[in-house]
Parts: C-alpha cells; structure tokens; sequence
C-alpha cells in the first residue's frame, strides 16, 4: 500500500529526527575523543582544577641568548638544540666547558650509552659551536674567591 | 623549528600530595601530564626548596646547596642536595611497593613489602653524611665532564629505617657473596625502558655495616619523593650514588656489581696518580669507596664586613667518609698559621661534626677565613685542588669565606 502524503511526511520527520540525533551522537563522540587526547583525566569536570596554559616561543632570541635553552646564539645553534636537548637539558651542556677531542669522545660516549643517534655532518657542526662559545678556560691549580655579595654582620 | 604549545591541566592537590610525599600517590594524578610536569615544573616549588638552592641540571633533576644554607645540624629537605641520574618514578604506591632480594649469591630469593620491612626487623635511626662523588667538580682544571657542582652537594639528614644486614640474614647469603647491587624505578632519559639509569652497590662489608639501612624515613617523615620515596638504601660515607632511590631489588652478587655506573669511569678515580687532563685507561680506574675527608664554613656567609675590634664567630661541618674528623683549624692568613677550632664528636658514626671558632682579626682590610679538617689517620685538606681525574671526583680542597674589616 501506497503512503498517504500524511504519513509521508511523518516519515521524514522521523528520518530527520533520526538524522539529526545521529549528528549530535556524532559531535559528542568527536567532542569526547577530543577530551580523550587533550585532557584525558577530564579535569576540567573536577573540583580544584587549575588550567595551566604554558606558550613557549621556541625561536626567540633575546641579547644574543637563546630564550628557550639559554644557549648562546651562533652558528649550529639550531643543531645544538635539535640534537642535544631532547634527553638532557640545555643547562648540562652550558655548564660544561671542553675541547673538540673531549666534546667528541662525550658525543661517542652519548651514542655507546645513551641511545644517542648518529650525527653525521652535523657533529661538527655541533663540536664547532660548543668550543667556540664554550671554550674551556685555564683556572689554574685553585681560583680566587669570585663574585663576593659583601653585606654588613651584626654582632 | 615548529613552535609548540604545552596545555597543562593539573589538580594542584594532587601535585601537594605528591610533593610531601605523606599520603600515598597515583590516585589523583593525571598520568599524561605528570612526567612533563615532573621534570618542567618550578623545582623550589615542586621539591619544597629553600629559593636560594641552585638548580644545575632540570633533565635530570641536579641541584645542590650554598655553603651557608647547610648551617643546620640537621639538613632539612628544604636544604638538601638533589642529583637525579634519571626520570622520577612516577605513581608509587608505598601500598603495594615491594624489595625483591636476589642474586647469585643468595639462598633463596625473598620478596619484601614496606609493611614486612617495619614489622618484621628492628627500626634503626641514624644520622648520615651523604655527598655526592663530584662535590666540587666545578674547580678542576681542565674541566671535568659533568654537573658542574661547586660545593653544596653534600647533607647530613637522619635516616630511619632496618638494616640491610638483618635483611641479608633472613633472606640468607652464601658465602661467595661479593657485592651488593640495587635496582630502581627510575627511567632512563632516553626513555629506553631496557636501560636502567642507576644502578650501583657496594661491597659485603659496606652493606653489613650497622649503618647501612634500607630507609623509609627522612628527618622522622616519609622520604621526600626526590629522595627515593618509598625506599632507599642509605650508606653514609662513600658516595651519594651508593645510597640508591626509589629501589626495589637488591641483588646479592659473586662477582662486583656490574650495573650501570659501576663501570668505565663512572664513580672511579686512576689507580696511580696523573697530569691533569691525561686520558685513563677504564681498566687503570678503580671504584670510589669512602669519601675523603672535607669540611664546611656554614656560618657567616662568605662577604661579611665587621666593625673593626668585632668578633667573628665561625661555625661549620666537618666529615671524613669512614673516619672521623680528629683536629680542625682555621687560617686567615692563607695557611700561614693555623688555629684550633673546636670540634664535636659525631652523634654517630657517619654523621658530620660541628666546629666553631671565634676570630679576632688584628687590622682593617680583606681576609679569607680558610677551614681545614684532618680525619682520625691523619689526612688534612689540600688548600689546593687535589688530584686531576677524567671525572672531577673527590675535589675535597678546603673551604674559604671572604671577611672585611671595616
């Protein structure tokens, strides 16, 4: 039996009905997947919840330092940070002040030991900016008292 | 370089919680976002630091003290070093942590959780000096690989906890045990899960010492989490690096143990002295054991100015790993002359001991106030750096304050 237009209608009302239930159903999954990767413990929905948003400008480069890594800028910087800051931190490297042959056995050590991969081309590049912006300076056999804050003792 | 943006959601409750390390982790914590926050987040805050500790190294967590800081007899969290060799391990539960004893070396192997521990043997509380290997490295010359430590990597914290010694005994050890070795929840920076980042030990005769713990308490509380909450093996007197965190295994070996950082250079000096910056065979390096002797000016800060005819009241530490410390002086004159300071015996064997002096100073114008220790065999400090080694271990040149007089 044919459909009178009346139940016709009723019909695409339904499958509207239905289409657009599909579409929120839709939506909330997507919404709820988004939750899943950016917030996976659905803080937001929990008491005390503190948003903590974090922007780091990666690139900025301020009175000749490298704002992100405190890395001196100078040619090979970008290599430095791609290669030598994603296990240790950059302040490891700043503090420690070598020649190229002991940067090179540190690189070997790194590779032997500590899943370091190979440099290729760029390990001189790396070597090169270290010694020149970190060269080792002869302290002698003990320094001097350096950078004395001078403050008056009360009895 | 593509920018990137880091979203962190976090309770600070749970951070709290994770902070103190009182109550028992992993219930609230956002797992995601913990390990990021962890190595990234404000140490003084995360770590409940005095805001003048000097942070050296945030990947691992490398932090250490000013001499002034370390004036309490005690070092409190607050003031004590950190030296990380890998990640924090995150969601500990003291509930169902667990010790494993095992190895070649022992009878059958055991396993232990913290409640078997507390009730099983009998509660010790000691005081320990722990310093790390490397305390000074920052002064040879030419520079040695490594956090650059000046010369607050050193504490003297109370530890409580149950020998390792009656641990051993219960477990039982054969007779061909050499070494011990411990194994911890850490991870490795490289996020490499089959590599562990520490994993060091000590001799029979170190671990059956009456000192030697397996702790679960700092300073009469939980072990702060930087520490090695729930669990560390504390060996006061050789390097800091032997008292591991966070441990779960201790393996008894017949053999020295071979874990990482007991190898090549790591935590060894050269068997025969050599000139600064000479290259060293690894089978011509052999294992640090007890600390050498050192000490600390703690009190006043280095750059006083006194009214002329004003006192000086110096006050400090002294330690000498396995020995005691037997005689301290004081120069201000560069080693010229030297005078006697007084010198406490320790609270036990292991713990620092406080000197003090008080210092009159003959005329206006720039002192040094230099501190020596000399330990109960008759070694002193070297007002010089002592031995060059390709790692900057063992730089226990004497401590020195700057003075004027007005």
């Amino acid at each position: 039996m044919k459909p009178s237009s009346n139940e016709y209608q009723q019909l695409i009302r339904k499958a509207e009905r239905l289409a657009y239930l599909a579409l929120f159903a839709l939506v909330f999954a997507i919404g709820l997947l988004y939750f899943r990767v950016y917030d996976p413990a659905f803080s937001v929905f929990k008491e005390n919840a503190k948003e903590l948003v974090v922007s780091i400008d990666e690139d900025k480069i301020e009175n000749g330092i490298h704002l992100s890594t405190g890395f001196i800028d100078g040619v090979g910087l970008m290599t430095v940070v791609n290669n030598c800051t994603n296990c240790h931190s950059s302040k490891l490297v700043i503090q420690n002040r070598m020649s190229a042959d002991r940067w090179n056995a540190t690189i070997k050590w790194m590779q032997e030991t500590q899943n370091l991969w190979q440099l290729g081309d760029n390990q001189k590049v790396i070597v090169d900016y270290l010694v020149k912006n970190y060269p080792p300076m002869d302290t002698g056999r003990r320094e001097g008292l350096r950078n004395i804050t001078w403050y008056e003792l009360k009895d | 370089m593509e920018r990137r943006k880091f979203i962190k959601k976090t309770t600070l409750a749970s951070f709290a919680t994770l902070l103190g390390a009182e109550i028992v982790f992993g219930t609230n914590m956002l797992k995601e976002y913990q390990p990021l926050a962890l190595q990234k987040s404000d140490p003084f805050k995360l770590f409940g630091l005095d805001t003048e500790m000097v942070v050296l190294n945030d990947t691992p967590w490398n932090i250490e003290a000013k001499a002034h800081l370390l004036d309490d007899k005690i070092t409190p969290n607050s003031k004590m070093f950190i030296r990380n060799n890998g990640k924090i391990p995150v969601d500990i539960d003291a509930k169902t942590w667990t010790l494993t004893i095992d190895g070649e070396s022992v009878k059958d192997k055991k396993t232990f959780s913290i409640n078997d521990l507390q009730t099983k043997f009998k509660q010790h509380t000691y005081q320990l000096t722990l310093e790390c290997g490397g305390n000074g490295r920052s002064e040879f010359n030419p520079p040695a690989k490594g956090n650059q430590w000046t010369i607050g990597a050193v504490s003297c914290a109370t530890w409580t906890g149950v020998r390792l010694k009656d641990v051993l005994a219960a477990v039982g050890v054969k007779n061909d045990a050499v070494y011990i070795g411990f194994h911890a929840a850490d991870t490795h920076l490289s996020g490499d899960p089959s590599k562990e980042p520490i994993s060091r030990g000590a001799p029979m005769h170190k671990a059956l010492q009456e000192e030697t713990l397996i702790a679960y308490k700092m300073n009469g509380k939980n072990i702060p989490l930087a520490h090695g909450f729930p669990l560390r093996l504390v060996a006061g007197g050789w390097p800091a690096s032997v008292s591991g965190k966070w441990i779960n295994r201790i393996s008894v070996r017949n053999i020295e143990h071979d874990g990482t950082k007991m190898k090549g250079t790591a935590y060894r000096v050269p068997k025969n002295p050599v000139a600064p910056g000479e290259i060293v065979k690894d089978e011509d390096m052999k294992i640090i054991e007890s600390m050498p002797v050192k000490s600390l000016i703690t009190y006043p800060k280095s750059g006083a100015i006194l009214k002329k005819e004003q006192l000086l009241s110096i006050r400090g530490h002294a330690w000498a790993g396995e020995f005691e410390v037997s005689k301290m002086d004081y120069s201000i004159d560069f080693g010229g002359t030297w005078n006697t300071c007084k010198i406490e015996k320790p609270v036990n064997r292991l713990a620092w001991q406080h000197f003090s002096a008080d210092i009159q100073f003959p005329k206006s114008g720039y002192y040094e106030v230099w501190a020596r220790a000399t330990d109960s065999e008759g070694k002193s400090q070297p007002m010089l750096v002592p031995g060059w080694n390709p790692k900057g271990y063992l730089n226990n040149a004497c401590h020195r304050i700057a003075v004027k007089i007005q």
